[in-house]
C-alpha cells in the first residue's frame, strides 16, 4: 500500500509539522516514508506545502505530479492542487475563509471544519492534529497507537503533558469530518 | 542487534555521519539550503563528547582555509555551504588540491548564477567537476540521491579523500538536503589519536622533532618542478578514473531509452519509469554516483542497446557534455532540465522522453 499526500496552506498553520508526525507515525510501522517540504522564504502568513508518502514499498521519486490525497487548508492551495489529486483519490479541505469550493466530481470531497472547531474548544494549537484525525478517518494511512507513539519519540520530555490533549484533536477530528 | 533507523533531513544526516565516524573539525558558514548541518553540528555539541571541533567562521573564505590547515596536520576536516559560498571557497579548494591534501567539501545546491534563489538546482555541475577553482586538478565529486547516501557518503568520501590524498566532495541539492527519509547512521568510530594520524599521514605537519620537516604548499616557483608534480597529480587522477567509478542502474535490462540523471533528478526520474513503463515505453535510468570520475566506459556499454538517451538535470545542460563525450555520438543524446530553482515533477520528464526521443 502507498499514499501519495499533499499538505497545503498557510504558513504558521502547522503544515509541515503535520507532515512530520505523519511521518514519524510510518517510520513507527516500519514504512518506507519520505517528507519533502516545499521550502522558500517562508513565514507565518505565506504559503506553505508538504509531500508526504508513506508506503510498504521503497519510494522512487519525493516529489510528485498526481496525489492519492490532498489536504487543503487554504483557497489558495485548492487553486493550486484541487487538479493535482488522482481521479478516484481524495480531497479533504477546511471551509475556514474558502469561498469558492472544490468542483470536481471524479474525486471524493471531504470537509473538516477544522479552524472553527480548534477557536471554539481554544485549542488553537491542535488544529493540525484535528485536521490529522480527519485524515486518519477518511484513510488510516497509520494508526493512532503509532501516532501517540511518534509524538512520544519526537517530542522533548517537558511537551508529554500535552500528549493526551492531541490524542483527543484526533477523535474530534474523526468526529467531525463529513462527505460533501 | 537490529539497526537505528531514524527520520532525518539530508543536512542532519550529515552532521550526524560526520561526528559518527570521528572527524576532527568542521568550519562553515550559513547558508540556504544548507544550514542544518551547522545547525545540526551546534545542537549535537561534539566537542563535549568526541572532542571534535565545530566552528562558525566569519566567512566562506576563512572557513576553507581553515580546512587547509586541518587537513595540513592530517587530521579529518570538512565544510560545507551551498552554490555561492562554494564560489567563495574555489581558491582555498585548488589550493588544497594542488597540496594534494585530503579533505571534504558539501555542496548543498541551489539555483545561480549569482545569489540566485535558494530553491534546489544541480548548476554546479561543471563548477565540482570541471575545476571551480584555477589549475589542472579534479575533485572526487559524489552525487547522493537519498538522505541515505548523504550519511554513508561522509565516511566514503574521507576514505576516498585519504586514500588519493585529494579533497573530495558531496554534491547535493535543495531537495536532498532539506527532505526527510529513513537513515540508519555509520556505527560510531572514534578520532584516530596522534600516534594513529602521523602513522596514516607521513606527509602531515605532525612536528618534525626526530625527522625531517613536512612542507605543505601548492606553490613551485620552478616550471620544470612544477610539471613533475602534475604529472605525478594527472598520474594520480588517472588511477582514481580506473578504480573509483561509480553508478547505479535502474530497470536497464530491455530498455529502448536511457534516462541518464544524478541526484535529485535520478529521483523523480525513477518516477517517470514507472509512469512511462505503464504506456509501455521501455525506458531505465543510468545514474552516475561519482560525477567525477565520470562512469563513461559503463554508460557507453549501455548506451548500445539505446535508441536514444535523455540527460535530465535541474540546469541547462551541464552533465550532457560528459554523457556526449561517453557514447560517442552513437546514439542521440537530449536534454531536458529546469531551471533557477523549479524542480520538474516526473510527468514533465515523461512528456519531455516522448517529445524529444520518441516524437
Amino acid at each position: 500500500m502507498k499514499h501519495e499526500i499533499i499538505i497545503a496552506g498557510f504558513g504558521g498553520q502547522g503544515v509541515l509539522s503535520m507532515g512530520k508526525i505523519l511521518a514519524y507515525s510510518g517510520l513507527m510501522e516500519n514504512k518506507e516514508v519520505t517528507w519533502m517540504p516545499a521550502y522558500g522564504p517562508e513565514q507565518r502568513g505565506g504559503t506553505a506545502n508538504v509531500t508526504v508518502i508513506v508506503s510498504d514499498e521503497r519510494i522512487s521519486s519525493p516529489i510528485l505530479s498526481k496525489y492519492d490525497c490532498a489536504i487543503i487548508l487554504n483557497q489558495p492551495s485548492l487553486a493550486k492542487f484541487e487538479n493535482k489529486v488522482k481521479p478516484g483519490g481524495i480531497l479533504i479541505y477546511d471551509g475556514y475563509g474558502i469561498i469558492n469550493p472544490p468542483t470536481r466530481k471524479d474525486i471524493k470531497v471531504y470537509r473538516i471544519d477544522a479552524m472553527d472547531e480548534a477557536n471554539e474548544r481554544k485549542m488553537a494549537k491542535t488544529f493540525n492534529m484535528i485536521v490529522l484525525g480527519g485524515l486518519l478517518k477518511i484513510r488510516p494511512v497509520v494508526s493512532i497507537e503509532s501516532v501517540l507513539k511518534a509524538l512520544k519519540k519526537t517530542l522533548p520530555e517537558r511537551h508529554h503533558h500535552l500528549i493526551p490533549m492531541n490524542e483527543e484533536a484526533i477523535h474530534i477530528g474523526m468526529d467531525i469530518i463529513k462527505e460533501i | 542487534m537490529a539497526k537505528e533507523v531514524v527520520l532525518m533531513k539530508g543536512n542532519e544526516a550529515i552532521a550526524h555521519a560526520a561526528i559518527r565516524i570521528g572527524v576532527d573539525g568542521y568550519f562553515g558558514y550559513p547558508i540556504t539550503p544548507q544550514s542544518e548541518v551547522l545547525e545540526t553540528l551546534a545542537e549535537q555539541k561534539p566537542w563535549e563528547t568526541t572532542g571534535m571541533v565545530v566552528l562558525q567562521a566569519e566567512s566562506e573564505v576563512a572557513a576553507i582555509n581553515m580546512v587547509y590547515g586541518g587537513a595540513s596536520a592530517g587530521k579529518m576536516v570538512m565544510t560545507s555551504s551551498s552554490s555561492p559560498g562554494v564560489s567563495l571557497k574555489q581558491e582555498g579548494i585548488s589550493y588544497i588540491a594542488g597540496a594534494e591534501l585530503p579533505c571534504l567539501i558539501v555542496n548543498v545546491m541551489r539555483g545561480g548564477p549569482g545569489l540566485g534563489t535558494i530553491q534546489p538546482s544541480q548548476a554546479d555541475y561543471f563548477q565540482t567537476t570541471k575545476g571551480g577553482g584555477h589549475g589542472d586538478y579534479h575533485l572526487i565529486a559524489l552525487a547522493p540521491a537519498s538522505v541515505q547516501e548523504m550519511a554513508d557518503f561522509v565516511k566514503l568520501g574521507f576514505e576516498l579523500a585519504f586514500k588519493y590524498r585529494n579533497p573530495a566532495i558531496i554534491l547535493a541539492d535543495g531537495v536532498i538536503g532539506q527532505m526527510m527519509e529513513k537513515v540508519v547512521l555509520p556505527e560510531p568510530s572514534p578520532r584516530r589519536n596522534e600516534e594513529q594520524i602521523i602513522e596514516q599521514c607521513p606527509w602531515a605537519t605532525t612536528g618534525c622533532k626526530g625527522r625531517k620537516p613536512n612542507v605543505i604548499t601548492s606553490l613551485e616557483l620552478d616550471p620544470y618542478e612544477m610539471e613533475k608534480r602534475n604529472l605525478h597529480m594527472i598520474q594520480k587522477y588517472n588511477e582514481i578514473e580506473a578504480n573509483e567509478r561509480r553508478y547505479e542502474e535502474i530497470e536497464c535490462e530491455d530498455a529502448e531509452y536511457i534516462i541518464v540523471a544524478f541526484g535529485s533528478s535520478a529521483r523523480i526520474a525513477q518516477k517517470s519509469v514507472e509512469h512511462a513503463r505503464e504506456e509501455g515505453i521501455k525506458v531505465g535510468i543510468f545514474r552516475p554516483i561519482t560525477l567525477w570520475p565520470f562512469p563513461a566506459p559503463e554508460l557507453a556499454a549501455r548506451a548500445k542497446q539505446a535508441k536514444g538517451i535523455l540527460v535530465v538535470e535541474l540546469n541547462s545542460g551541464q552533465m550532457i557534455e560528459d554523457v556526449k563525450l561517453a557514447v560517442e555520438c552513437n546514439v542521440p543524446v537530449h536534454h531536458f532540465g529546469r531551471l533557477g530553482g523549479i524542480v520538474p515533477d516526473p510527468d514533465e520528464v515523461v512528456n519531455a522522453l516522448k517529445e524529444k526521443l520518441i516524437k
